[in-house]
């Protein structure tokens, strides 16, 4: 049997606020097979059982040296809630490494576009990458991360209300900051996406967007993740599995709602 | 050393654990890198249509309390493809292969169950059930006439043996039993989804594009028992049971209401070893409590 991914027991090593509902987990596991590209995710499972199913989080940084993970995730419900009062030596089931990841060939100029909590597993890609780095990060109101970051390209912030970095969005900043590009990366919530894509064919910029669906099983084996992706055939499209075919795709095949 | 085998409409089972359609892949490739395929009693497909359907809008899966709401709506990518390149895959394995199969209209289901006759599939299961499905699906299946004629139609240019897969959705289930066995059918699997709806109450809309969805997982293991129990009482033929079952001691409950082999459904979604899991827990607690033939225990409950 050829096993890739696994479903192990990891280790906290450490769990920490960056900002209000937003932690930094680092997990390790000797247990598993780092054959690892960014934008991959990992499933953690909660340890209560009335909630059945695994939560799909981003890896944002990995040493694969050491065997250890971090992720960082928001506080949205019950799973996260449970995964924000691990503490260090406590245990979680993870599954990794799952999803296709990024393409990372590019050796020019790339844009790297984060939104809040999209913007976690793009740092290990900014790690990463060739070339030279532009990276757009767009927050709600608190931002992080941005330290780190800024060790891998030139790093531009907007907020909302321009308390951190400038007021705007992430397109504004491109609008203003971006002279040439090669490639676009992007992650974070499907408005910006669509923007994203929008701005990659007006400009007539290869881009990957890292997309988001709700999951049943993370690994391919409901089909409950799907969407719509543009193919060469009489209907034009055809479903894909966010889980396993992405959760990264070329901007110019994702269809949104068209 | 423990008997699990058994015999059913002249295919013999290894041992009684199954993989619910739907659950497991289409065919169950992500789960070879976890378990050994030809350890499984059979390989059940995800239902097969003779078009290609899409299945449909995203979001398709809701958590609710020890359960999920799918609405996946049997996505699948047709009964010749199927053929072409799934089978390749599926008679690797040393195990029975069982295909569920869909269809909008009777005539639908009796081509795709045609289209199977020079295959090396064992059996077929028909899916009445499916609540994600506009036409055909569940209607099929909530009324005991159709659900006879339905059950005769696919029976008579099949020349595999039938299983017939029921839904939960109903007032007496133990009339769509008896009318799908008088229909010809070989055997009964048991059961589909529960029609369900889960509430965004945030933001104020349903958490399925599709509003509503087929509820399974544990929360509707009690259910299921008490179905499998009473058509047990009903009909001569075997019964397949499945719903919330994760482990071996739930397989057993299955077996003591009457079913004589059991599917492992939503459970492979969150432990993809879960179909051995419940096989070495059904062998555990034989060893426990010193039995040599499921047989001695199958339908114990009066
Ligand atoms: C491929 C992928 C990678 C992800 N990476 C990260 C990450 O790096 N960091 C991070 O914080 N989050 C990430 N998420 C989202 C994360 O999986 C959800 O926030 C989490 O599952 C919520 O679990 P919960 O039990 O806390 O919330 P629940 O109690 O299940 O739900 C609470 C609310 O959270 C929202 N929600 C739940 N699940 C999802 C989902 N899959 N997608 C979008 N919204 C959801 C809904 O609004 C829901 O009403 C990722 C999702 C995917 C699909
Ligand atoms: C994601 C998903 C997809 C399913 N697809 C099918 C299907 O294609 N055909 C079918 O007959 N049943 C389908 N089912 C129903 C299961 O086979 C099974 O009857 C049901 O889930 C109850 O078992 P469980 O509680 O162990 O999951 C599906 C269930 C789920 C959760
Ligand atoms: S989450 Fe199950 S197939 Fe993608």
């Amino acid at each position: 049997m050829c096993v890739t991914k696994k479903k192990v027991i990891a280790k906290i090593l450490k769990n920490e606020i960056l900002v209000d509902n937003v932690y930094k987990m680092v997990v390790k596991s000797e247990e598993l097979i780092f054959d690892f590209k960014p934008g991959q995710f990992v499933n953690l499972y909660s340890k209560d059982k009335s909630m059945l199913l695994p939560r799909p989080i981003s890896v944002c940084e990995i040493d694969e040296e050491n065997k250890e993970i971090t992720l960082v995730f928001m506080v949205v419900g019950k799973g996260t809630e449970e995964f924000s009062r691990l503490r260090e030596n406590d245990e979680v089931y993870l599954m990794a490494f799952l999803g296709n990841g990024f393409d990372l060939e590019c050796e020019g100029e790339n844009i790297i576009v984060g939104g809040g909590v999209g913007t976690p597993p793009l740092l290990e890609l900014a790690k990463r990458l060739k070339g030279n780095n532009k990276i757009f990060l767009g927050f709600r109101k608190d931002v992080y991360l941005i330290d780190e970051f800024k060790k891998y390209g030139e790093v531009y912030v907007a907020t909302e209300d321009g308390e951190h970095g400038e007021k705007g969005n992430v397109i504004d900043l491109m609008n203003k900051y971006v002279e040439k590009a090669d490639r676009i990366y992007s992650c974070g919530p499907k408005g910006m996406l669509k923007a994203v894509k929008e701005y990659a064919a007006n400009n007539k910029i290869e881009a990957y967007l890292s997309l988001e669906e709700r999951m049943g099983c993370g690994f391919g084996a409901c089909v409950g993740c799907a969407v719509k992706i543009k193919e060469d055939n009489d209907k034009g499209y055809k479903n894909k599995k966010v889980c396993v075919d992405g959760p990264v795709f070329k901007a110019c095949e994702v269809m949104f709602d068209e | 050393m423990s008997n699990l085998g058994f015999n059913i409409a002249g295919v013999e089972f290894k041992n009684p654990v199954m993989t619910a359609s739907g659950t497991f892949g289409s065919v169950g490739k992500e789960f070879e890198q976890f378990i050994d395929l030809s350890s499984l009693g059979a390989i059940v497909v995800k239902g097969i249509s003779l078009d290609p359907w899409d299945g449909n809008n995203s979001p398709r899966i809701a958590e609710t309390y020890g359960g999920m709401i799918n609405s996946v709506g049997l996505q699948n990518d047709g009964v010749d493809n199927f053929i072409k390149n799934d089978m390749k895959f599926l008679q690797k394995h040393d195990t029975n292969i069982i295909v569920n199969i869909a269809g909008k209209t009777v005539d639908e289901y009796k081509e795709v169950a045609r289209r199977l006759n020079d295959t090396d599939i064992d059996m077929i299961e028909l899916n009445i059930s499916c609540p994600n499905v506009k036409e055909g699906g569940v209607a099929f299946g909530t009324n005991a006439l159709m659900a006879e004629s339905i059950t005769k139609e696919v029976k008579s240019v099949t020349n595999k043996p039938l299983i017939v897969k029921l839904s939960p959705n109903v007032t007496d289930i133990t009339e769509i039993a008896r009318a799908v066995e008088n229909g010809g059918a070989d055997c009964i699997s048991m059961i589909n989804t529960l029609i369900g709806m889960k509430i965004d109450i945030h933001r104020r809309k349903p958490v399925l594009f599709n509003k509503i969805g087929g509820l399974s997982g544990p929360a509707i293991k009690p259910v299921a028992i008490r179905m499998v129990h009473q058509v047990s009482k009903t009909v001569k033929i075997p019964i397949i049971g499945m719903g919330g079952i994760m482990n071996g001691e739930d397989a057993i409950e299955f077996i003591m209401a009457g079913a004589t082999g059991v599917a492992v459904g939503t459970a492979n979604l969150i432990n993809p070893t879960a179909t051995m899991d419940v096989l070495d827990g059904i062998k555990k607690y034989m060893n426990d409590y010193n039995i040599t033939d499921l047989s001695s225990i199958r339908g114990i409950i009066d």
